[in-house]
């Protein structure tokens, strides 16, 4: 079958089964489009490259697929650098096709030429330039192959116009060979066998499980591992959703922002089991004091992460859940009672805590325990980054695995709306929300034509503190109150933003409003903006200051 | 402590950018590097040598092995093998000492490949020890310039580093 370039990638998309594209279109990439005027896949243009990629971001934490992208060349290039360095930090699959130039024009400055394979090295997996239409179906294969399997991340084809319009034979291939490329699945069987000793043995164990838990799927089997043995849960901010947040077992989560409990168990267990996490400086506090009395385990799909940041006993490297069933064949309960009777005491000791006097103003975290209350903790929930990501992580409790997208390692303002659309389309039954700040949901606010456009009715709730909250609260803590640059007073009315793009927008300011707006935005078909206006100066805790052990959390203004 | 890395790659555009993108980002030093296509031309063979300690090494070894055209990498260092390095060193040199410096280079082997009135270039290769020996022999004499290939290294025996034997 004799195929042009860009007609090769829409045949390779059907192979592959996908169903669903992001992308805006441009100068590059016109070959790419035209091919997609007819083709069966369906194509959601957004209103801003960085728009389009974190789309394709939420779509892929949603559904387990690859998110799959198109991007003119040059500008439209490097409008989704942001958007795949949050993918890549957050080992999210994509396949990103690039237009380029055409190859005899490259290297010589042209109109829209930016050398984008040079400028994502760092944040991709891997990358291709294509400058042989032939090579195009292997490389559209191996760069499925890449992203999807160990490790996942985003991986990037930079495709020359003329390399679009060059015709060749069409031969998908079924398999791959690359021989620098070799993911270990199965954890050593000798390692396993001596970390379900050391549990069994442990008397103040903790699991501690990351992103790793959700992305293989291994949610049922930590829960039985828990359950089975006896042994608490914390999370990362990318493991919410691996672990129900309601459960006996569960301490929520820890680091910078944990609860106090999760850190405190943390810091005196005498066993840590790391479960698909990385040890990020936000988890840890000062590293060198992490865990001090703990011997620690640490199951991850990638050899680099072990060894990193911390000192490791017992390294496994495998797929999470392909090691947790393992693990699971030899472990028996442990002794943990007296050791859960502790945490119980710390829980009671300082558990979270706001205080909502109901005529008073609106407290934020009320607003999310609303939102946990009115769906029921069924929804599938985004945020942007902040305080109110924060917020989120410690009031609403998430229970089914892929029903939360956060921008954890980047820590990208502007990911939380455009991913919320993507979760949107690729479960398209389900109630979406994003939780926003009013300084992030400006990041990408003219998303909302794409969410009206395509009819995905998502719910954004606005936290709307009038300030850059989260940077607010550190020059108020450590710069003496100097606020510089984070004021957001001048709005916009975000009400009215949302009806000039054909929104619902509500709005609520006292406590007995939340609940009726929530409900009327559930009730709502199409998209709904809220403005929640809340107390402008509330702060985040427990809080452990940079630099600081998690154990020496600042716990907050009691009222 | 100074490492010897062999890393067996795929001989394609942008590799050694990879390579060299992935030591400066992740704060690792390259003391030096050499890079040659292997008897198969679609590998090349990249011999690094990287000033680290255990831990640093470590990374570098695990993040290097995660490039996808990155196929093999040995750690030369602890095992016995044949390090050389070629230098090419420019040195002042005059009707009165031109017979002295001549001598030094034959002592250590060294080829004399350029002569003028003022100066001589020599070719030396050799180990480290070597080049440290006769650099500090010449400079007395003044060197005006100095290229360097970087190390280059086998394993001795009949072991080899290659992939599947080619
Ligand atoms: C793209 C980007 N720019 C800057 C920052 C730094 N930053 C982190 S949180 C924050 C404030 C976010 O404000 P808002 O969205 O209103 O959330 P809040 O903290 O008020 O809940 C800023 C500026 C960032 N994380 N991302
Ligand atoms: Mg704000």
């Amino acid at each position: 079958m004799r195929l042009t370039g860009a007609r090769m990638v829409l045949e390779a998309l059907r192979l592959e089964k996908a169903d669903l594209v992001f992308g805006y279109p441009g100068g590059a990439v016109l070959p790419l489009y035209d091919q997609l005027y007819d083709a069966q896949v369906r194509h959601i243009m957004s209103r801003h490259e960085q728009g389009a990629i974190h789309a394709a971001d939420g779509y892929s934490r949603a559904s387990g697929r690859p998110g799959i992208v198109f991007a003119t060349s040059g500008p439209g290039a490097t409008n989704l650098v942001t958007g795949i360095a949050t993918a890549y930090m957050d080992s999210v699959p994509m396949v990103i096709f690039t237009g380029q130039v055409a190859t005899p024009m490259i290297g010589t400055d042209a109109f829209q030429e930016a050398d984008i394979t040079g400028i994502t090295l760092p944040i991709t997996k891997h990358n291709y330039l294509v400058k042989d239409v032939h090579e195009l179906p292997r490389i559209i294969k191996e760069a499925f192959y890449i992203a999807t399997t160990g490790r996942c991340g985003p991986v990037l084809i930079d495709l020359p116009r003329d390399i679009q319009a060059a015709e060749a034979d069409f031969r998908y291939p079924q398999e791959v060979f690359i021989p620098g490329y070799n993911p270990t699945y199965q954890g050593h069987p000798g390692q396993i066998a001596r970390a379900a000793k050391l549990l069994s043995r442990a008397r103040k164990p903790v699991i501690y499980a990351g992103g790793g838990v959700v992305y293989s799927g291994a949610h049922g089997e930590l829960l039985e591992l828990a359950e089975s043995t006896g042994i608490p849960v914390t999370t990362t901010l990318m493991g919410l959703s691996g672990f129900p947040g309601g459960h006996d077992l569960a301490l929520g989560m820890l680091g910078m922002h944990g609860t106090y409990w999760a850190n405190m168990a943390v810091n005196d267990a005498d066993l840590l089991l790391a479960v698909g996490a990385r040890f990020d400086d936000r988890v840890t506090g000062k590293v060198s004091r992490f865990a001090p009395g703990a011997k620690i385990i640490h199951i991850d799909i990638d050899p680099a992460e072990i060894g990193k940041n911390v000192r490791v006993d017992i390294p496994i490297v495998g797929d999470v859940r392909l090691v947790l069933s393992e693990l699971l064949k030899k472990t028996a309960k442990a002794d943990t009672a007296v050791w859960l009777e502790q945490i119980t005491e710390w829980r009671r000791a300082a558990p979270l805590h706001y205080c909502q006097d109901p005529e008073g103003e609106l407290c934020p975290q009320y607003v999310i325990e609303k939102l946990y209350e009115e769906t029921g903790g069924a929804a599938l929930i985004t945020t942007e980054v902040g305080q109110h990501q924060m917020w989120t992580a410690q009031y609403y409790r998430f229970n089914h695995p892929r029903s939360f997208a956060s921008s954890g390692g980047l820590g990208t303002m502007g990911y939380g709306f455009p991913a919320s659309l993507g979760m949107q389309a690729a479960r398209p039954t389900e109630l979406v929300f994003c939780i926003a700040g009013d300084g992030s949901f400006q990041m990408n606010i003219q998303e909302l034509a794409t969410a009206v456009g395509y009819r995905l009715p998502v719910k954004v709730a606005i936290i709307n503190n009038q300030y850059l909250g989260m940077v607010r609260q550190w020059q108020q803590m450590f710069y003496r109150s100097r606020y510089s640059s984070v004021e957001l007073q001048q709005g916009p009315d975000f009400v009215k933003v949302a009806e000039a793009y054909g929104a619902l927008g509500l709005r609520a300011q006292k406590p007995s409003e939340v609940g009726p707006a929530l409900r009327r935005a559930i009730e709502t078909d199409g998209p709904v903006v809220i403005d929640f206006r809340v107390r402008p100066e509330e702060n985040v805790f427990p809080m452990v200051p940079p630099g600081s052990a998690i154990n020496e959390m600042i716990r907050g203004e009691s009222k | 402590m100074k490492y010897v890395l062999a890393v067996l790659v795929e001989n394609k555009p942008g590799v050694l950018a990879r390579v060299a993108g992935l030591f400066s980002r992740r704060g690792f030093n390259i003391e030096s590097l050499a890079v040659g296509r292997t008897l198969d031309r679609s590998l090349s063979r990249m011999t690094l040598e990287v000033d680290a300690d255990e831990k640093t090494l470590e990374q570098v070894v695990k993040q290097l092995n995660k490039l996808i055209n990155v196929l093999k990498i040995s750690n030369l260092t602890l095992e016995p093998s044949v390090n050389r390095e070629l230098v090419l060193i420019k040195v002042r040199a005059d009707a009165v000492n031109r017979s002295e410096i001549q001598q030094i280079a034959e002592t250590f082997r060294a080829k004399i490949v350029d002569v003028s009135l003022q100066s001589l270039i020599i070719e030396v290769t050799g180990n480290e020890e070597k080049i440290e020996a006769i650099t500090l022999l010449l400079a007395h004499y003044g060197i005006l310039e100095v290229a360097r290939t970087g190390k280059i290294a086998l394993l001795r025996g009949s072991k080899t580093t290659k992939n599947g034997g080619i």
